[in-house]
């Protein structure tokens, strides 16, 4: 047997002969993958009724009706089965942290990444969603939890393994803020308890980011000019630079029309989270260019601000020319059902292609992963998910999972169905909820 | 402020034929065609035509063996079901603002307040019953909630507009008990255990049984008139169950201990664990209203399985599902989606259908008036334009005792 099929102990001796996708090799890292006949979902282009997908060392070689096949190709037949990118959530809470305590409203210098839990079943959860790339988040009861993180779900134990690293070396990653109710506190203190406020802090917090970013500008090579280290201002400055994404969580139209106001007067493009009433300022968001990411859920209510929430706000904003996303908000939904938010949408009038989108590329572009991640295409990243029918259907399942050509989930593996379908032992150490002000 | 409502036709899907000025009447006459008629009841028929006469269903049968007599609105749709029947909610008690005036569900100064009615916390106008309507369904099960060792009694209520005496099918029809973390009190207090809690359930057990037992006594023996104690009375006499939610093994055996020591009447609510103690569940002959398939795993609830349905009923215990009690948000869960997922985690079309139609209506005793559709019964209709369990169908009509209650294009 091969040096290389010993290492691997997968069933890699039918290296050129074509073999079935439940005996799929895991890895396709070595050796090109070839996936046929399945229905495609490119997203960056029509649906392919009965395409290729060819991967190779963790990228998309080609994808199409036909294309050039490499000789020495493990070929997978995928008849019966719909391939389409791997999921992008623009919001989600897996992995158990949280970001700021109680001691301050506003954390810019708190990082999500210090206290995710790359072994949480709930990262198992999101896999079996479909969900390849996410920006997780730290929570809502602050006016600015902290930074977010961006990652790829490799499937690794360890946290380091599900990074993404920029080009500047930097994590990526963006940075929480919210308003509407959430923050308050009745008592007040360090924390708002009214709107007014809860602007002010904000507000009060970037003209100070300005000014330190004015003084390190002034600076200039002189380093003994430089202010002191400060983790919150560096993080600040990033966001004035268009260098890290703010992620604002807004609900009620008025909230949704202050986090655009705050927006501009610093010269930042925020991406609005929740949006609960976006369907009633829709023109205004297009206007600020502001991307929007929206959850789809069962009912109105729960809160004051999602009284009046919708499952027509994709389609309106989408309308609208608002580059329009969904997302859990893991586990306020769950990432198993991710999907069913794209088949909500359409429900209440999302034309098809644009919900696809919304689950796909839209998050990609909104957290400028768009490069490597969000439709099939040649030189992306090998993220993709394998499903047993249309993605909008209910009866479809998501089979299997993979990311930079690694199949990290198969529904055909017990312990990823045990996830999938939960049971004895599927689940541990999870709080059912993250937010706050549950405390 | 309504919420955006986006129709996908421009006019209302059901094209009753009204003449100009004349409001339609209550007990109209109405024949709903549909391409699948799902009775329920010995099968779906394909093209079927379903008669709806002064507010009951007159007749249903194939197209070609029932003409639609003069006079009858004809509503042509492709699916037909029977009202939803959701087994176990708290909307219209548990109000949608999730606000302390507005969540009547469940009230902690005492552990166990078997009295407290859920006709007294009804709101027949909250915002909820109108949304879960929309999307079909017409009766619920609905009350005081899980939160306290007895939270007090539930109701089999129909979804209609309005605030009418008649839509109340069973106003008291069962005791909410919660075994279990949820169900105990605030630091301090008692039950702060398990075993607390269960030892203060099985006293006020003893005692009701004392009260009943006198009531039927001779006179000079007759206790002083108690609310609390008729409530428990009606326990111990089998007239109604304990709907017990509980999630853990050890709360759900604690559950069916009690049920055998006092002989009485116990429907498990929620029950995460039932998958694990199968044989023990159908031993004890007690059905079980399963918490909804999406369920958040967690805690108590970290062992749950979204095929528990299938689990239990191939067992063959009585299993039906629940949109259950929410927290936050959402503030309700959709019992249509629920049984959705339901069908593609191992119940079949009809079985998951018949935990929210049949199924629910027989576990709440109205199966005499609802649940299927069947000459005789209430009619209580929904109307779909596709698989009602695929997300991309709508919702196009509900009707409620022969009357449309809903157009609204869901």
């Amino acid at each position: 047997m091969p040096f290389l099929c010993r290492c691997l102990g997968a069933a890699c001796a039918a290296a050129a002969a074509a073999i079935t996708l439940a005996s799929g090799v895991a890895l396709a890292q070595e050796q090109p993958h070839v996936f046929v006949n399945a229905r495609l979902i490119p997203v960056g282009g029509p649906e392919i009724p009965t395409g290729t997908l060819v991967v190779h060392q963790g990228r998309i070689v080609a994808v199409g009706a036909s294309v050039q096949v490499p000789a020495n190709a493990v070929r997978v037949d995928a008849a019966g089965k719909t391939i389409m990118p791997g999921l992008v959530d623009t919001h989600s809470h897996i992995g158990g942290g949280a970001g700021g305590d109680g001691s301050a409203a506003l954390h810019p210098d708190v990082r999500l990444l210090d206290a995710f839990d790359a072994r949480s079943s709930s990262v198992r959860r999101a896999l079996a969603g479909g969900i390849t790339t996410v920006n997780v988040m730290p929570g809502s009861g602050h006016l600015m939890s902290g930074q977010t993180l961006y990652v790829k779900l490799r499937g690794t134990p360890s946290i380091d393994g599900l990074l993404i690293t920029l080009d500047d070396g930097r994590i990526a990653g963006g940075l929480k803020m919210a308003n509407g109710t959430n923050p308050l506190r009745p008592q007040g203190g360090t924390f708002p308890s009214t709107r007014g406020r809860s602007a002010a802090l904000a507000r009060d917090l970037f003209v100070k980011a300005k000014a330190y970013q004015e003084k390190v500008a002034a600076a200039g090579e002189d380093a003994a000019k430089l202010p002191p280290r400060d983790l919150g201002m560096e993080t600040l400055i990033e966001v004035l630079d268009g260098r890290r994404t703010v992620h604002f969580h807004t609900h009620r139209h008025d909230d949704i029309l202050t986090a655009l106001r705050i927006a501009k007067e610093f010269g930042f493009t925020p991406v609005l989270q929740h949006v609960s009433e976006g369907w009633k300022v829709a023109r205004e968001i297009a206007e600020a260019g502001a991307p929007a990411s929206v959850i789809v859920i069962d009912a109105p209510g729960g809160k004051l601000e999602a009284v009046d929430l919708s499952m027509t706000t994709g389609a309106v904003l989408d309308e609208a020319g608002v580059l329009t996303g969904f997302h859990t908000d893991d586990y306020v939904t769950d990432s198993r059902v991710f999907l069913r938010s794209a088949a909500l949408a359409v429900r209440a009038g999302m034309p098809r292609d644009r919900a696809l989108h919304a689950m796909t590329l839209a998050g990609a572009l909104m957290m400028k992963l768009d490069g490597k991640v969000g439709t099939l295409e040649a030189g992306k990243d090998a993220d993709f998910i394998v499903l047993s029918g249309d993605p909008l259907s209910v009866y479809s399942r998501v089979e299997q999972t993979w990311v930079e050509g690694q199949k990290v989930f198969d529904l055909a593996r017990p312990e990823d169905r045990l996830v999938a379908v939960g049971g004895l032992g599927a689940t541990r150490g999870e709080t059912l909820y993250a937010h706050e002000e549950d405390r | 402020m309504k919420a955006h409502r986006r129709a996908v036709v421009s006019a209302p899907l059901l094209a009753l034929a009204c003449i100009a000025g004349v409001v339609a009447p209550a007990w109209a006459q109405v024949a709903v065609r549909g391409e699948t008629v799902h009775t329920m009841a010995g099968g779906s028929i394909a093209d079927g035509v379903v008669l709806v006469r002064d507010g009951r269903i007159e007749r249903v049968g194939p197209a070609s063996e029932v003409p639609v007599p003069k006079g009858y609105r004809e509503v042509r749709v492709k699916v037909v079901t029977p009202g939803l029947v959701d087994a176990r909610t708290v909307v219209g008690v548990s109000g949608h603002l999730n606000q302390p005036h507005d969540q009547d569900q469940v009230e902690r100064s005492t552990p166990m307040q078997p009295e407290l009615r859920a006709v007294d916390a009804y709101n027949p106008e909250e915002r909820l019953i109108e949304w879960i309507r929309e999307f079909g369904v017409t009766t619920m099960h609905t009350g005081h909630g899980p939160g306290a060792l007895i939270s007090g009694q539930t109701m089999v209520v129909k979804t209609k507009p309005g605030s009418a005496a008649s839509a109340v099918l069973i106003p008291e029809a069962m005791v909410a008990v919660t075994l279990g973390d949820s169900g105990l009190a605030d630091e301090g207090r008692a039950p702060g255990t398990r075993a607390k809690a269960v030892a203060m359930l099985r006293a006020e057990l003893l005692k009701a049984k004392d009260y009943a037992d006198k009531l039927a006594g001779p006179e000079d023996t007759r206790p002083t008139r108690d609310l609390r104690q008729d409530t428990l009375a009606r326990v111990i006499r089998r007239e109604i169950p304990l709907l017990v939610t509980a999630h853990r093994s050890v709360d759900i055996l604690a559950a069916l201990r009690v049920a055998k020591e006092f002989n009485i009447r116990v429907v498990l609510d929620g029950a995460a664990e039932a998958h694990l103690l199968v044989d023990e569940i159908k031993a004890a002959g007690v059905p079980v209203i399963i918490h909804p398939t999406m369920f958040r795993a967690g805690g108590e609830t970290e062992n749950l399985t979204q095929e528990a349905a299938s689990i239990l009923r191939r067992a063959g215990i009585p299993t039906v599902l629940q949109s259950g009690f929410e927290g936050y948000v959402p503030k309700t869960r959709v019992i249509l989606f629920e049984a959705a997922l339901a069908a593609a985690r191992g119940l079949s079309f009809d079985e998951a259908l018949a935990t929210i139609t049949i199924d629910a209506a027989r576990l709440l005793g109205v199966d005499g008036r609802v649940g299927s559709i069947e000459a005789g019964k209430d009619a209580d209709l929904a109307l779909f334009d596709g698989d009602p369990f695929e997300y991309t169908t709508h919702v196009v009509g509900v009707l409620i005792d022969g009357e449309v209650v809903s157009e609204t294009v869901r």
